[in-house]
């Protein structure tokens, strides 16, 4: 059994919703019973690896990368086709592995117009490969490839499925991300030109990796894309300045993404024109892969540049906390107000990010899920209240708690959790953040990381009013006159159920035992957190 | 007279070459088999009409044979005094061009049938002019290079002039011709300089004397030379500046033949400029860089930003492909520093591009078939009732925008490589413009899948049209050439690591 996992686990569980695709293609488009079982058997058995493979995860030993898969596959530019599964990737894996089945439950009565289920699910499919390939990849080149792939099925997803200004906010997506990697592939290339061996105890860690390593010199060229040996490497042999620059490429890859201010600007675009699954899908799993991406490549692999830059993502993370909340305060569209408290939340991350603490670090792979299952639920209900009153215009809506009181409840209970109520998720993504930011790594700017701290913690109260007063304005009250006695308007039906209730559950759960993640994560944090110094 | 002219000759007898015929086997496959589609249709007139296709096909890939058996043997083989060598790149260039004039072929078997052309001439004469390109990857010697450029042209002048009853066509085969001569008068000007400064016409002897000369006594009239050499080819492929005929051109001439210029047409006069420069101006690295510098930036950006405004999806393909010309130019400024990466990433590039192209071509042929128009707005609602060809469009327009899995990442990765490995101010200016343009890129191809994806048809005529095999079998191969490239660069590396090509060709 271990031996199986070890060398097919991680490859299963990216390749098996792949291969589903590729199974779904051969599928008539009339056999629509065919194409949702492929459509949910692929992801409920990449789980089911999943699964196997948390169950025979060393939590010991989650510092390190386990199940490692390591192959030939462009020998030219020494770039191996490298996977491992470590307590940083194993929170977001599992993440991804959640969130994909239930969307695919919550499509199965219906798929957004235009209808087409076959190219629906083939493209969610593909995405799904992309997302876990990149939380698992150990190579620059891979994780890159799989980072782009993200790119396609999501750009089909919103521009089909989406909603009126689909074209605009679909290229708008495209061309933002793609600008943003663009430049990070350019800083791994440098990377790998610049890149030296290092000295000491690192030297040492390197040449136990083998291979071309094994009998390395201090100061000879690394020559790898590599993410373990780049990270022992730590930008050894490249000027400060020069690595600063390269962070700067990887910072507008990732900061793109993620997305921090000012480059968020897809994002509102992006939600609110997506079909419900794809907001889910972006929400939940792809505007993580620019926060992972700093954790697990920009801050260990250019720890110099990453203390220079840490002020810099602090003070942008807080702008976009507090113009997050300011944005959502003035939006009149309920998908584009969740849209605009991502924006809020990911600074939360952000801002444990820059702190460059473990605790901080910490937080923010715990932000990273608390908000994937919180907007993701927030997202579902906005599709499923848009479905029922055909509109999200805040002004309209009202009285959700009397024509469905169970969604209004629902929604309650999301909006609690999204506001950081402790015992739910959103407080242990939210308040060790800002905690960390009172103590950031030593050399940082003290001063400035305290004020970050209270200006970040202002921002809770405006997430608690933006939240309390979209809830009001949607649940309180008695329904207008337009949708007093609208037929359509029905309560939770059971495959919204059968999508929501482990959501719900799983915010609870990590409400109650934080320490799920935080243990899990904690060691593999601290070990980027030694390096940087903090 | 002659008996006294004879006697002038120095004393040395002529020494008839001893010919390595393994070596040039695959230009005999070729030139043979031209001669027998000409005899043939004299002979026979309309009677070999429908074998005409099959035939090319075969003597296509026949001479692919001799070119893998080569391969296998590995040696590098010079011939003719050293102005002819088979080395293990020109194999590769060679397949590529046999390969690509074979899939060329697919697409031209219904579309020259149905439009009622000449088909016979037309065969022979695309087969004639691989042969111009075959000869192109092995020649080290300017003449040999400027016959080959003159062989594998003038049937493209041809071609390009296809359809005779139609003005544009006309256009075409005119513009091109006119700026053809055009260049070569400037080639050949700036290679008989050369000859007068280097002494001969092998690059290997004028590489000696341009290191020779420096900056000394003609150095002048070394720099005018080569820029008068660069501009001749910088025509051919289709830079900036010089890239104005191709859009015209690429518009009239028929479908097929656009995607034989703007693929083996323009590798050609790649290969040309890696000869030349590798082999002999990289003497001079001062003199180029910044030459090929101001191509590459110009040709890349102007070329996005006119693609941007097109809507004829014929028209954005010509322009993309001189941003994309632009790419691959843009190593041969790094060439003091990166010698070998810049070599093969040029190759890859080739490679790479002539798959994703000819692929986006032949789709667009298939599509053509029932919009009857190249406008891209014709192309909406395909996904609604031809899914399968949307896909393999949207594979093709991905790869050419770069985005991974497909082929095109690895082509702009091996040039972001190239010129960052060579850690020099220009290349990283070089790298950071090229980021940019090709996100700039990225918006009109989207633009393209758009249309197809989320549009609805124009005039509401939903009904699939039945695409003939042989159209089929070209986008089936070149969509798994892009899928494979893609997936596994490896196989691309492991056949293009020139290094012992480029150690061999260092100063």
């Amino acid at each position: 059994m271990m031996n199986f996992l070890n060398d097919w686990g991680l490859v299963l569980t990216i390749f098996l919703p792949l291969a589903g695709a590729l199974v779904m293609m051969a599928i008539p488009k009339q056999s629509e019973g065919a194409i949702k079982l492929v459509a949910l058997g692929a992801p409920l058995a990449a789980a089911a690896m999943g699964i196997l493979l948390m169950l025979n995860f060393d939590y010991g030993d989650s510092e390190s990368l386990q199940f490692m898969v390591n192959r030939n596959w462009i020998e030219l530019i020494n770039s191996n086709f490298i996977l491992g599964l470590d307590g940083l990737s194993l929170p977001l894996l599992a993440l991804t592995l959640f969130i994909v089945p239930l969307v695919v439950i919550y499509s199965w009565q219906h798929v957004p117009n235009p209808g087409n289920p076959k190219a629906f699910f083939t493209l969610m499919l593909i995405l799904e490969t992309a997302m876990i390939g990149s939380f698992l990849a150990q190579d620059l080149i891979l994780f890159f490839v799989f980072f782009e792939v993200t790119l396609l099925p999501m750009y089909f997803l919103i521009g089909v499925w989406g909603g009126e200004q689909r074209r605009y906010a679909s290229i708008k997506f495209f061309l933002y991300t793609l600008f943003g990697s663009a430049f990070m592939i350019v800083a791994f290339v440098a990377l790998y030109f610049l890149a030296k061996a290092p000295t000491g105890i690192a030297l040492e860690q390197l040449r136990a990796l083998g291979g071309s390593y094994a009998d390395m010199q201090a100061g000879d060229p690394l020559r790898s894309f590599g993410m373990q040996a780049l990270t022992y490497s730590g930008a050894a042999g490249i000027a400060k300045t020069t690595a600063i620059v390269i962070f700067g490429g990887m910072f507008l890859g990732f900061g793109i993404k993620v997305p921090m201010f000012p480059f968020h600007t897809w994002l509102p675009d992006a939600h609110t024109q997506a079909p419900t699954q794809g907001s889910v899908i972006l929400a939940a799993v792809l505007l993580k892969l620019g926060t992972y991406g700093f954790i697990r490549i920009a801050i260990p692999i250019l720890p110099v540049a990453a203390r220079a830059w840490a002020p810099i993502i602090g003070i942008l993370a807080v702008i976009g906390i507090i113009y997050g909340a300011l944005g959502c305060l003035a939006q009149t569209d309920m998908k584009r107000l969740i849209a605009f408290s991502s924006v809020s939340h990911m600074g939360y991350t952000m801002l444990g990010i820059s702190t460059l603490t473990a605790f901080g670090l910490n937080a923010a792979v715990f932000g990273m899920v608390a908000h994937g299952l919180i907007t993701g639920l927030l997202f579902f209900i906005a599709g499923s209240v848009k479905e029922r009153y055909h509109t999200l215009d805040i002004k309209r809506l009202g009285g959700l708690l009397i024509s469905a009181p169970k969604m209004g409840w629902i929604l309650g209970f999301a909006t609690m959790a999204s506001l950081g109520l402790p015992g739910l998720a959103g407080f242990w993504g939210e308040f060790p953040a800002i905690l960390a930011a009172y103590e950031p790594a030593v050399g940082l700017n003290v001063a400035l990381f305290r004020t970050l701290m209270v200006l970040a913690a202002v921002g809770t109260v405006l997430a608690a009013g933006y939240l309390l007063w979209l809830y009001q304005r949607t649940a309180f009250g008695t329904p207008s006159e337009e949708f007093e006695n609208d037929p359509n308007i029905t309560d939770v039906n059971k495959f919204e159920w059968l999508a929501w209730s482990p959501i719900i559950a799983g915010i609870v759960i990590l409400g109650f035992f934080p320490g799920l993640i935080f243990n899990v994560a904690g060691p593999a944090v601290e070990v980027i957190a030694r390096t940087v110094g903090g | 007279m002659i008996a006294t002219l004879l006697q002038l000759l120095p004393e040395a007898d002529f020494l008839s070459p001893t010919i390595d015929w393994h070596a040039i086997a695959p230009e005999m496959v070729i030139l043979i088999g031209s001669l027998v589609l000409i005899l043939l249709d004299s002979f026979k007139l309309d009677k070999a009409k429908p074998f005409m296709p099959t035939l090319a096909s075969l003597v296509l890939l026949g001479a692919l044979i001799p070119v893998i058996t080569l391969a296998i043997d590995g040696s590098t083989r010079v011939l003719f005094g050293g102005s002819y060598v088979v080395d293990s790149m020109s194999l590769v260039l060679k397949a590529l061009f046999l390969v690509s004039a074979y899939i060329v072929v697919l697409m031209s078997t219904n579309y020259v049938a149905d439009g009622d052309y000449w088909e016979s001439e037309y065969y022979s004469l695309i087969v004639a002019a691989v042969l111009g390109m075959l000869v192109m990857c092995s020649a080290r010697d300017l003449l040999m290079i400027f016959v080959a450029l003159e062989l594998l042209s003038i049937p493209a002048y041809m071609l390009a002039a296809w359809r005779k009853g139609d003005e544009k066509s006309n256009e075409a085969g005119l513009k091109y011709y006119l700026m053809g001569v055009f260049a070569s008068a400037v080639l050949l000007y700036g290679m008989s300089l050369m000859y007068g400064v280097g002494r001969s016409t092998r690059l290997d002897v004028i590489a000696e004397n341009l290191v020779r000369i420096g900056d000394g006594r003609g150095a002048p009239i070394v720099t005018l030379a080569m820029i008068f050499v660069i501009i001749g080819f910088a025509f051919k492929v289709s830079a900036v500046p010089f890239h104005t005929w191709a859009p015209d051109t690429y518009e009239g001439a028929p479908t097929p033949v656009t995607a034989f210029l703007a693929v083996a047409s323009k590798t050609a006069g790649f290969v040309a400029l890696i000869q030349i420069v590798f082999y002999c101006f990289a003497a001079r690295p001062d003199i180029i860089q910044p030459v090929f510098a101001v191509l590459a930036i110009l040709s890349m950006t102007v070329g996005n930003l006119i693609a941007l405004k097109q809507t004829n999806v014929v028209r954005m393909l010509a322009y993309s492909g001189i941003a994309q010309a632009g790419f691959m130019l843009a190593p041969f400024a790094v060439i003091e520093t990166n010698r070998e990466q810049a070599l093969s990433s040029i190759v890859i590039y080739l490679v790479i591009y002539a798959a994703m192209n000819l692929g986006a071509f032949a789709v667009i042929i298939a599509i053509t078939r029932k919009t009857r128009s190249a406008e891209i707005t014709s192309l909406g609602g395909l996904f609604s009732y031809m899914p399968g060809l949307t896909v393999v469009m949207t594979i093709f327009l991905a790869s050419l925008a770069g985005i991974p899995p497909f082929g095109g990442w690895y082509a702009k990765f091996g040039v972001w490589q190239a010129l960052i490995g060579g850690n020099t101010a220009l290349g990283y200016a070089l790298a950071i413009i090229m980021a940019i343009n090709t996100v700039v890129a990225a918006y009109y191809y989207l633009n393209v899948a758009k249309t197809m994806w989320f549009d609805e048809a124009p005039d509401g005529d939903t009904a699939p049209v039945k695409i003939p095999f042989t159209l089929i079998g070209a986008m089936g191969i070149t969509v798994v050439a892009t899928v494979m490239f893609g997936v596994l660069p490896g196989l691309l590396t492991n056949i293009s690591d020139f290094s012992p090509v480029a150690a061999a060709l260092g100063r």
